[in-house]
């Protein structure tokens, strides 16, 4: 068995966007990111809107074809032959459960498609009994199984997003932002069910969010991204405690704390201005047109990720 | 001009028709706001809060009007105003911010010309008054070049720039009340942190009282003096920051509370409210919230809970704290 799990390495991810009559410039979405993932554990991946995050779980499975870089699965590389195959064992939940399910399909034949497709079951009965074993898994009752989407809070259809994703039994789940469009007191619902479900089935998720105190809750690793590149990696509770990074640093300061208490004394660093755009990216390292550190060399070079002990590793010349 | 609270709603009820019923969105809310503060609604979709919000303004849906109560902007209530009074109303005297900075901006027209509309539809600046004022709300905003964005339309903007419009727009004829209806729900927390930050700044400067709807307890934990939890187009709790956040008594409350991850990091278990969200159309008899409650009793099943006072900052609706106060215990437990 390899090591990790997954593992990513340099990954690229560039999108030619039309420029001009003729011309095309890439806007490069993910730039250079290499991580990995263990088995049964989750990896927090975090950053602010267009900073690529799903881009990165997207390529993984190759939705998209990545420009560059390898990922391996079980150390096999994912190239376009294998990747129908690996589909069985790598799967996503998406973030908007209005849309990511089919308005015409029963609950049962939306879980069931999966199986079809990778041929999972002798015959209907046993086809039957999967169904009804996953939505038992999820918190659904066997009386939805023939009802439609449209029928079911925004909490119970990303329960049925997420039993479609483990009909394959597979050994990790890329999940796009799946508790963003919840409400507080479901989000923890799912977040439950999620952990749950890695206990009994030794899952791996590539946790994909924005909302930090609920990745911190869930990850064993978190990664911090900003224009494509990665910035920071190190455990959760290292990361959230002692972040290294500058933008890692104003991004926890920036989440609301519920709690008035801690709320009042915070000290905030606040960043100046927007995100740069994507096809208009600074030279040298990312971060700087918005870094209070910013040096000269930052300009001029872009900074590697380099490892300052405790697999923290983080991108930056001046911290 | 004498008058008790700058904004008093009373009793309000807001209903919408629908095909499959009458549903009752907001059921009974009370609340008052005085000058300079922040009055925080928390709740999740469906709870009303928007509703309530929107009912203050009158810019309600179609199908949907106040049907029972009343609403007091100095003393004088506004149910009653007519359309014109109203049109003078909001924006002048209370203006609301969206959620959504993309879709309420009018694409076709360029920033200038929608911020001066709010100027000079509501005060005598006319012309280039009207343009030095706006200039003077995109510099007050924390805007960088202002003279350039007047000319710009809303897609050249980025998504915190355009709330950031909105919200100058919003401030223009200096309002008495500012509705933010989730104003940073649609922004990253970097730029919800500088949204949020400039709120504060300039409700400072200005001393406007400030309504906040939030789903998000952390950004209400952060801005808000005072707190009101709805659940079912009901309040259940209101109170002080400190007594909401330390001192939960309704049981919704409660459960909203351990549902967020806690703060520290320490990697317990989330304790989440069972169920789901309640279904306006078929609301049960007694509290809202009973369906989904774990402590509920045959009471709450029939009889919906009076507000009662915890102390002298904070109020509560269920029958728990009833019970535990007013020493009913043996009606209630000879019931259940």
């Amino acid at each position: 068995m390899a090591e990790h799990l997954l593992e990513v390495e340099h990954l690229k991810q560039y999108f030619p966007i039309r420029d001009g009559f003729f011309g095309s410039k890439p806007l490069k979405a993910v730039d250079d990111v290499s991580f990995t993932i263990n088995h049964g554990e989750t990896l927090g991946l975090v950053g602010e809107s267009g900073c690529g995050k799903t881009t990165v779980g997207r390529s993984i499975l190759r939705l998209y074809e990545p420009t560059d870089g390898v990922v391996k699965f079980e150390g096999e590389e994912i190239t376009d032959k294998n990747i129908h195959a690996l589909r069985r064992k790598m799967q996503m939940v998406f973030q908007d459960p209005y849309s990511s399910l089919n308005p015409r399909m029963t609950v049962e034949d939306i879980i069931g498609e999966p199986l079809d497709v990778h041929k999972l079951y002798a015959n209907k009965k046993e086809r039957r009994e999967k169904i009804l074993h996953l939505m038992d898994l999820v918190g659904l009752n066997a009386e939805h199984a023939t009802r439609y989407a449209h029928e079911f809070s925004g909490g119970q259809r990303q329960r049925i997003g997420i039993a479609r994703a483990l009909a394959v039994d597979p050994k990790f789940i890329i999940c796009d932002e799946p508790v963003s469009a919840l409400d507080v007191s479901i989000q923890a619902q799912v977040i439950n069910m999620f952990e749950d479900l890695q206990e009994k089935l030794g899952v791996a998720y590539l946790f994909i969010a924005h909302d930090l105190l609920v990745v911190r809750h869930i990850s064993h690793n978190i990664a911090v991204m900003y224009l494509g590149h990665m910035v920071e990696t190190a455990s959760a509770d290292e990361l959230m405690d002692h972040p290294i990074h500058p933008y890692t640093e104003s991004l926890l300061s920036a989440v609301p704390i519920p709690d008035p208490k801690i709320a009042r004394q915070k000290n905030r660093i606040m960043l100046e201005g927007d995100v740069p755009s994507p096809l208009n990216m600074p030279t040298g390292c990312p971060f700087r047109t918005r870094c209070r550190y910013a040096t000269e060399r930052c300009a001029a070079e872009v900074p590697e990720l380099t490892d300052r002990g405790n697999g923290h590793k983080v991108a930056c010349f001046v911290k | 001009m004498n008058y008790e609270h700058l904004l008093s709603v009373q009793d309000l009820h807001t209903t919408f028709t629908t095909d499959n019923g009458d549903v009752q969105a907001v059921n009974g809310v009370s609340f008052n706001l005085d000058e300079g503060k922040v009055l925080g609604i928390v709740g999740e979709s469906g709870s009303g809060k928007s509703v309530t919000a929107y009912s203050v303004m009158q810019i309600l849906a179609e199908n949907g009007g106040i049907t029972g109560g009343k609403i007091l902007f100095k003393g004088e209530d506004i149910t009653k105003w007519s359309e014109s009074q109203m049109t003078n109303f909001r924006g002048k005297s209370c203006s609301i911010i969206f959620q959504d900075p993309m879709t309420s901006l009018n694409p076709v027209f360029s920033v200038g010309n929608q911020l001066m509309e709010a100027i000079t539809l509501h005060t005598d600046k006319k012309g280039q008054a009207a343009k030095d004022r706006a200039l003077e709300m995109l510099k007050l905003v924390g805007i960088n070049e202002p003279e350039k964005r007047l000319k710009q339309y809303p897609f050249e903007l980025s998504g915190g720039m355009r709330q950031r419009v909105m919200i100058a727009m919003a401030l223009a004829c200096e309002p008495d009340i500012l509705i933010a209806d989730e104003p940073t729900t649609a922004l990253d927390v970097t730029i919800q942190a500088q949204i949020l930050e400039l709120m504060l700044d300039i409700q400072k400067k200005l001393g406007m009282a400030i309504i906040m709807v939030t789903h998000d307890l952390g950004v209400i934990a952060e801005m808000c003096d005072e707190i009101i939890v709805m659940y079912g187009g009901r309040i259940c709790e209101r109170g002080t920051a400190d007594e909401i956040f330390y001192n939960p008594c309704h049981e919704y409350t409660k459960g909203l509370l351990h549902s967020i991850p806690s703060v520290t990091g320490k990697k317990e278990r989330l304790n989440p409210i069972e169920g789901t969200p309640i279904n306006m159309l078929n609301m049960p008899k007694g509290c809202a919230f009973c369906p989904r409650c774990a402590a509920a009793m045959k009471v709450c099943l029939q009889e919906v809970p009076q507000e009662i006072s915890i102390n002298e900052d904070h109020k509560a609706s269920c029958w728990i704290n009833i019970r535990d106060h007013k020493g009913v215990q043996e009606e209630v437990t000879t019931n259940g």
